[in-house]
């Protein structure tokens, strides 16, 4: 059948498919099927960079236009992953600019970028287009120079939360007179001051610019003279509102604010003042998307702005906010559909606002919309998120941070197990849930019931046992992600599920109890998964094989073990198994000693002949058993 | 600053908080069973504390990466308005993060000093992190004394370790010549090293340092 069509209208049908899921399927229908998809795929996404190579992606891949891919485990966001870990760029614009030289578009997130790789991409593709660095780092101002400087086509450069060296605001200087062609800017984590004449020239010349995020040093008094360069603008992002309080000020704000008649999202309003707020009320009734967290203006102003936004669908705030203001946005905006609150003085030891459960539970009954959402509080009950479950069964996107870890509910100082069991059991197309507070391994056995959709999990000092990691790895179908820390989980749920995380993008543990033995073991015994443990006391075989390690990163790969690891200095001998007294016992005696410790579930282990592990880089610290699958 | 109060904010691995809060209340079997089987076997040079003894629960800045908060949304109560911009790492948010290398050690690491009000307290959140590290002779003020010159002398002659830091300035200097809060705000770039390698340092740091005085 497949002879039927010219193979050029089967790629026009193909052309059509955008998701990777569709076009994976396709492309294992038949063997021409698989040809003439890989020929027409444009658009790449790698959900993490380890996964795979360069090179098997340019080989089954030849005419890629758009690289999306991330590096770091999510908990690197929270300073867990040491510096040097890895999530290095540089090999992949290497390839591609041999390899892609019409390449538009690359997006990253965590991702080590340096100047050298912006060097690259700024010289090698011709009709480069888009470039969004999400958390990334390792690069300077210098890098965005070469970028503003040799792309002449360049639609979007956004730098979103990204660790940039700031070496000074002269990069947009760069941008040459006839680069026209910007829709997108978003410089807001820069910290220097960029010269604001051609700040204000490169937004005048650009005219189908839709999103700018300046950053906190460009002035307030000097925004209206953007805004009415760009009176088109979809998303601004202000740089510092405050400013003396002038008249003058206000109503030159207030007047170019009202000509921004497209104006659907805004954010920046750092060190933000009340009286310049009512400047921006006209717009208001067309945003459906504002960002506050880096306001602190206290809840009547807040409460008075938000209402006026009838049709907010995204609002991210300070906890400054507070239950009352969360009431009367509950009250006003019922298209909302996703709420963050950030904690406004996050390790202070008494609270600081008036914010409870009561809050959240508030919005989950007055926002029939509501399916994502990200709170920080400090007191939580299981009949407030029992309530909230009942409220909004149809939540995508659970994120509950109760600042105290192992804070029980408080009103019965009872563990948080019915609440968030509750969550799983009502909220059935749940993808992504993040738990906190006194939890035992029941929570556990609810959500391996019942989140049979979710995707990402992320649990912190929680449960009792290995049955706990247990119910999760052999109840949750979806399961993509999971990220663990201080949690009394060990070897033997792990090694019973290993065949699991096959089926999953990565695991992280961190300060849990498993064991350098049983890293090795499953190390060993899935050599499609690399087995990475990051250790700073030093070479793990210089402790008991059941010492705990301090983490572990698991994530299935088809690209064999990375040869960028940082290292330890440790001596490893070919031809037998690391083992801790260093004795060079044969590889099955290692294993059937620690084989004994286990589950009946390994016994089938027990018997597969071991290889002996590779003679592996001094400077390697992953497990052992990972053998490069494409020497 | 009284040396009772540096057990609160000790840098820990475990879990934050005593016992004492669940014991109370219904006394948690499960969360003892964890600190049961949770026996690292930690190999700290500093390691006095265990995981029960704790009487007050450490202050919560304390425990990394906990809570789960980004460096740029750290400190927003605390940023200064002057809208002086200077460190780019520290972001336009807030936190005062500057990257620690040790001579020898595999790892940089990251911290925040904004998290420390004292020496005292950097040198063992450090210590912790680098275990072969140790902070050398410090008074009770965290102060070195520059004054004294043998006492220095002594200290960049042995093989214990010393922290050093890049200044604004682009000086390297050795850590804890100036008030806490003045070195929070100039420290730029932590690196430890040798004391016998750390010896150049010490000239300058006396002139800075008799000039402030």
């Amino acid at each position: 059948m497949a002879y039927s069509f010219p193979e050029e209208v089967l790629e026009h049908v193909f052309s059509f498919l955008s998701s990777d899921r569709d076009r994976n399927a396709v492309s294992l229908v038949c063997k021409s099927w698989y040809e003439i998809e890989r020929w027409c795929r444009r658009r790449i996404f790698i959900g993490n960079c380890y996964a795979v190579s360069p090179d098997i992606v340019i080989r089954r891949f030849p005419e890629v236009r758009a690289l999306e891919m991330k590096g770091k485990p999510h908990f690197a966001d929270f300073n867990l992953v040491p510096e040097g870990w890895g999530g290095y760029v540089h090999p992949w614009i290497r390839a591609m600019s041999a390899a892609y030289p019409l390449l538009e578009e690359i997006k990253l997130k965590r991702m080590v970028v340096t100047d050298e790789s912006l060097e690259l991409i700024a010289r090698s593709f011709k009709n480069f287009k888009v470039l969004v660095l999400s958390s990334c780092e390792g690069f300077t101002t210098d890098g965005l120079a070469s970028i503003a400087a040799n792309c002449r086509n360049l639609r979007e450069l956004d730098l979103r939360e990204s660790e940039v060296e700031d070496l000074s605001g002269h990069w947009l200087s760069h941008f040459p007179d006839n680069c026209t062609s910007l829709v997108s800017l978003n410089m807001s984590c820069l910290g220097s001051e960029v010269s604001f004449s051609a700040l204000e020239r490169l937004v005048a010349r650009c005219p189908n610019l839709r999103t700018l995020r300046l950053n906190r040093a460009v002035p307030l008094e000097k925004l209206p003279n953007l805004l009415h360069r760009a009176p088109q603008l979809v998303e601004l992002g202000t740089g510092a509102y405050s400013a003396e309080i002038r008249s003058d000020i206000f109503s030159n704000l207030t007047e170019a604010f009202s000509v921004c008649k497209q104006l659907k999202g805004l954010s920046g309003f750092w060190d933000a003042i009340p009286a310049f707020l009512p400047a921006m009320y006209s717009v208001c009734s067309g945003i459906t998307s504002l960002n506050l967290s880096y306001a602190t203006i206290q809840s009547p102003d807040l409460v008075k702005l938000v209402s006026q936004c009838r049709n907010l669908q995204r609002l991210w705030v300070l906890d400054y906010i507070e239950d009352t203001g969360l009431e009367a946005l509950a009250a006003s905006c019922k298209d909302l559909q996703e709420l963050r609150v950030f904690p406004s003085d996050p390790f202070g030891a008494e609270p600081n606002v008036a914010l409870t459960e009561q809050g959240l539970v508030s919005v989950s009954e007055g926002c029939p919309k509501l399916q994502s959402v990200l709170y920080f509080c400090r007191q939580m009950s299981n009949a407030a998120l029992v309530t909230i479950a009942r409220n909004r069964p149809e939540m995508i996107r659970f994120r509950l941070c109760i600042i105290e870890p192992q804070a029980p509910d408080y009103l019965t100082l009872e563990p948080l197990d019915t609440g968030f069991g509750a969550i799983v059991e009502n909220c059935k197309e749940l993808r992504r849930l993040s738990m906190s507070g006194l939890l035992t391994d029941k929570v556990f056995e609810y959500i391996g019931n019942h989140a049979k959709k979710l995707e990402m999990l992320s649990i912190a000092f929680a449960g009792d046992s290995d049955l706990g990691l247990h119910h999760v790895l052999s109840g949750c179908e979806s399961l993509r992600k999971l990220e663990i820390r201080d949690c009394p989980f060990g070897d033997k749920a792990l090694l019973a599920n290993a065949a699991k995380l096959e089926t999953m993008r990565s695991l992280w543990m961190s300060s849990c109890s498993v064991s350098f033995g049983a890293c090795k073991l499953l190390g060993q015994k899935m050599p499609r998964l690399n087995v990475e443990v990051i250790d700073e006391r030093g070479p793990p075989d210089s402790r008991p094989e059941s010492c705990p390690v301090e983490k572990l990163y698991v994530y299935r790969t088809v690209a064999g073990r990375r040869a960028d690891m940082p290292g330890f200095v440790w001596k490893m001998d070919g031809d037998k198994a690391l083992s801790a007294d260093g004795s060079g016992n044969k590889p099955r005696e290692v294993v059937e000693r620690l084989g004994s410790s286990y589950a009946i579930n390994f016994c089938t282990w027990l018997s597969y002949s071991l290889q002996s592990v590779p003679n592996t880089d001094a400077r390697i610290i992953t497990c052992m058993g990972q053998r490069n699958l494409f020497c | 600053m009284a040396d009772g109060s540096y057990e609160e904010t000790e840098l820990r691995l475990g879990l934050p908080g005593g016992l004492d809060k669940i014991v109370g209340a219904n006394s948690y079997a499960g969360k003892r069973g964890f600190e049961e089987t949770v026996d690292l076997k930690l190999n700290f040079a500093a390691k006095e504390e265990n995981i029960n003894d704790s009487v007050k629960p450490p202050a919560k800045a304390q425990v990394v990466g906990w809570p789960p908060v980004r460096s740029f949304r750290k400190n927003i109560m605390t940023v200064k308005k002057s809208g002086d911009l200077e460190d780019n790492e520290k972001g336009s948010g807030g936190g005062a993060f500057v990257k620690v290398s040790m001579d020898g050690a595999p790892y940089l690491r990251k911290v925040d000093l904004k998290m420390y009000k004292t020496y005292k307290e950097l040198s063992d959140a450090l210590g912790k992190m680098f275990s072969s590290f140790t902070m050398g002779k410090c008074d009770t003020q965290g102060m070195m004394d520059f004054m004294n010159e043998s006492k220095l002398m002594d200290l960049l002659n042995s093989s214990e370790y010393v922290p050093t830091y890049e200044d604004k300035d682009g000086d390297w200097m050795l850590v804890g010549d100036v008030p806490w809060q003045m070195f929070v705000e100039s420290c730029k770039r932590l690196r430890i090293m040798k004391g016998t390698e750390a010896k150049g340092l010490a000239p300058r740091a006396m002139e800075k340092c008799k000039s402030r005085s």
